[in-house]
């Protein structure tokens, strides 16, 4: 199949490349830009004018709900919507039923992935066994069967001891650990930032602190063992500040938020409303605002959905006993371009937040067009405009904070390996 | 919070008092005040509400409050019906739409509701059919309308206005849907000084952007006041990391007739029930000559009558 991607706005972070160019595909690989190669003739044109031509997105965290939990989401739904979200490439958390712990697990979940239409799936393993904080798990088998690291997901691990000999294990393999910081006794029994908001509408809150205090120990770890830690879904302004500060001491971190977390607050709760129930919760508007300005000067490193399709029985009930979590490979790209416009932010660096860089964190290829590489590549009109409705998602998870918003930008196409893996109906 | 009021500015729901307008809160007091002697008379009832069919949905066991919904609603000739859903349906695993569900297609026409989750009033209210109002008897922490004007209709009574008061909310402020209730009606009702006393432990993060002022001792916190309400202490909350001992939470924040001296004179004594003798408050003070703790009681009846009249039945 060769495809000729015509007159597009070529955008390419990894090669500093913003031009209206050709790009050409054939045998899964981009094989030229600017000039066709001799002989190329293009089984399809597909014209691009109008459209960016990028990288295909790259999502650090993207729940497909298999196995155990298919009555939310099944791995077709969620791969189907990723593509339509131009998501090529996709880390999965090992939080099913039963959790990624072990290879054979990981290698069907490869397998069916791989039979199936739609972005490449990296499963992240889990980091103890049946994520109970206890036991490690088989991590040199686990990177064997094709896990690319290794996270409690949202699963406590309490036990300081073994957070510590799991990264001196994971640092003398040079294995990579996921960790979202969260002081569980902190974090007990809340379901929302506690702030004024939480405290006039009574629900019971989870401090920033849950988040500063779990970071510290952490980073005090990562720096005693010299792991490869990535920071998953901060929240707070003092935990970035902290994560800045390491940084800066050359401490080898990266991190990344949630695409919800750049746009809502604590404020979005006061009508109850259950898709705002999100993990880690919606913090302060200075604590937004501080998310937005660390995407902007590379404090934090990338961008991610952290989609969470839910089924709908678990939302429809009062605030404090829903499922957290929302619906949002459709959302990430219409959400970086909506903080980009908002920040005046170029969308070279915007896109490279959700190509590129998470990439280099996942360690996988893609994320980029140079010539060679598999086309993995996302088109979408910056400009067109939509709302977010059940019909207008194909994800099963109709969750999302943003449903009945005005959304702009939306993808037209995206190739996977060469192949049309989503075409937009017209 | 438009969800309880109707384009037109009337209230539709009672979920909670916060953003509520004075001229509201003002009304539901003026109207509670013309079922005074309701009460009073050999036949107790008028027909307000007669045909109208309201239903006590308790996912939390209450008795007194549950009763007092009651007997106003039949005071209104309404027709009630009790669930308590904490030992029935949910208890087998019904969703509380499903509940509601069955129930409006009952023809109710008025829900009052009590459940331990905070915003179940507002879920439940999002729900149900246009024609039907709900009542907020108590939502987890969030908020207790009826209990916040029951007990300003008590100061309304005894202070006859609220511009020149000091009132002071002692206690589990943390925990209380009363206390906030009672905040956002206080200052709704233009009192100056509302003040919250307790230790750092009850008392919720940001609590002064709800307008109160932060005390951490009685002897400062009731120096001058009008009003004092002592907050209840649940059982499960007096030992533990919340708090060390009963007896420790009494010597500092119970209200005894010595840290009563504090207050103004004239002060009255407030509190929601069930109360906890020898825990927040001293049966001395309880029993005592400026505790209106037993007519809160009585007025409250008042209260839901007038509630409930205004969503079900127009202007009364």
């Amino acid at each position: 199949m060769k495809i000729h991607i015509k007159n597009g706005r070529v955008i390419d972070p990894m090669n500093a490349r913003d031009e209206v160019a050709d790009v050409f595909v054939a045998a899964g690989k981009i094989v030229a830009i600017g000039h066709a190669p001799a002989d190329f003739h293009a089984n399809r044109t597909l014209d691009a004018s109008g459209l960016i031509v990028c990288p295909g997105l790259v999502d650090l965290s993207v729940r497909l709900r298999e196995p155990g939990y298919e009555y939310k989401a099944t791995l077709e739904s969620e791969m189907l919507a990723a593509a339509a979200g131009g998501i090529t490439s996709l880390a999965c958390p090992p939080d099913t039923d039963p959790p990624l712990d072990e290879p054979g697990l990981v290698e069907m979940l490869k397998f069916r992935a791989r039979n199936l239409p739609g972005p490449r799936v990296y499963p992240i393993g889990a980091l103890t066994e049946k994520l109970d904080g206890k036991m490690l798990t088989e991590m040199a088998e686990l990177t064997e069967a094709g896990c690319r690291a290794f996270t409690q997901a949202d699963a406590p691990l309490t036990d300081t001891l073994v957070l510590l000999r799991a990264m001196e294990y994971a640092a003398t393999f040079d294995f990579s650990l996921w960790l979202r910081p969260q002081d569980v006794a902190l974090a007990r029994g809340g379901v929302a930032h506690d702030g004024a908001v939480a405290s006039r509408l009574g629900l019971p809150g989870i401090p920033a602190l849950a988040e500063t205090v779990a970071l510290a120990t952490i980073l005090q770890l990562a720096r005693a063992t010299g792991a490869r830690v990535h920071l998953a879904r901060l929240s707070t302004r003092d935990g970035i500040a902290m994560v800045r500060a390491a940084k800066a001491q050359g401490l080898a971190v990266t991190s990344d938020v949630a695409i919800n977390h750049v746009h809502l607050s604590e404020n979005d709760l006061v009508g109850f409303d259950s898709h705002f129930h999100l993990v880690p919760p919606l913090r302060g508007l200075r604590d937004r605002d501080a998310i937005r300005e660390a995407l902007r000067d590379g404090s934090i490193d990338a961008l991610c959905s952290d989609h969470t399709p839910v089924d709908e029985d678990e939302k429809q009930v009062p605030f404090g006993e829903s499922a957290p979590g929302a619906s949002g490979v459709e959302l990430l790209l219409p959400l970086t371009l909506k903080w980009a416009r908002e920040m005046g932010v170029p969308l070279m660096q915007a896109i490279d937040l959700i190509s590129w860089k998470p990439a280099q964190i996942l360690g996988v290829p893609g994320g980029n067009l140079a010539v060679g590489s598999s086309a993995d590549i996302c088109l979408f009109d910056e400009t067109a405009e939509w709302i977010v409705t059940p019909k207008a998602l194909s994800s099963q998870g109709n969750n999302t904070p943003f449903l009945n918003q005005p959304m702009q930008g939306r993808v037209r196409y995206t190739l996977i390996d060469g192949h049309l893996d989503f075409e937009a109906a017209h | 919070m438009n969800l309880q009021l109707t384009p037109d500015g009337k209230l539709h729901h009672l979920l909670t008092l916060d953003g509520l307008p004075r001229a509201i809160l003002t009304q539901i007091l003026d109207t509670a005040e013309s079922f005074m002697d309701v009460g009073e008379r050999e036949v107790k009832k008028v027909p307000l509400l007669r045909g109208k069919s309201i239903f006590n949905l308790f996912f939390e066991p209450s008795t007194r409050t549950r009763t007092t919904f009651e007997i106003a609603a039949k005071r209104l000739s309404a027709d009630v019906v009790n669930l308590n859903i904490a030992t029935s349906s949910q208890s087998k695993g019904e969703a509380i739409l499903d509940t509601v569900d069955n129930l409006s297609a009952m023809n109710a026409d008025m829900f009052i509701v009590r459940h331990s989750q905070s915003g179940a009033a507002h879920f439940i209210a999002r729900h149900v059919a246009p024609h039907i109002s709900v009542v907020n008897a108590g939502d987890g922490r969030h908020a207790h309308p009826t209990q916040g004007l029951l007990d300003m209709f008590t100061i309304r009574r005894y202070k006859g206005a609220f511009h020149n008061l000091t009132v002071a909310i002692v206690g589990d402020v943390l925990h209380s849907r009363v206390a906030r209730s009672q905040i956002h009606a206080l200052t709704t009702l233009g009192v100056p000084e509302v003040r919250v006393i307790g230790p750092k432990t009850l008392l919720p993060t940001g609590v002064e952007q709800m307008g109160v002022k932060v005390f951490h001792d009685m002897e400062n916190g009731l120096k001058d006041c009008d009003v004092i309400i002592m907050l209840r202490l649940q059982n499960e909350r007096m030992k533990g990391a919340l708090l060390p001992s009963a007896q420790e939470y009494f010597k500092f924040f119970g209200l005894t007739p010595d840290k009563l001296a504090l207050a103004k004179p004239d002060a009255i004594v407030m509190h929601p029930g069930p109360m906890n003798r020898g825990v927040e408050i001293d049966s001395e003070v309880a029993d005592g000559p400026q505790s209106v703790i037993l007519p809160q009681v009585t007025y409250g009846i008042a209260v839901r009558m007038a509630v409930m009249a205004l969503l079900a039945g127009g202007t009364a």
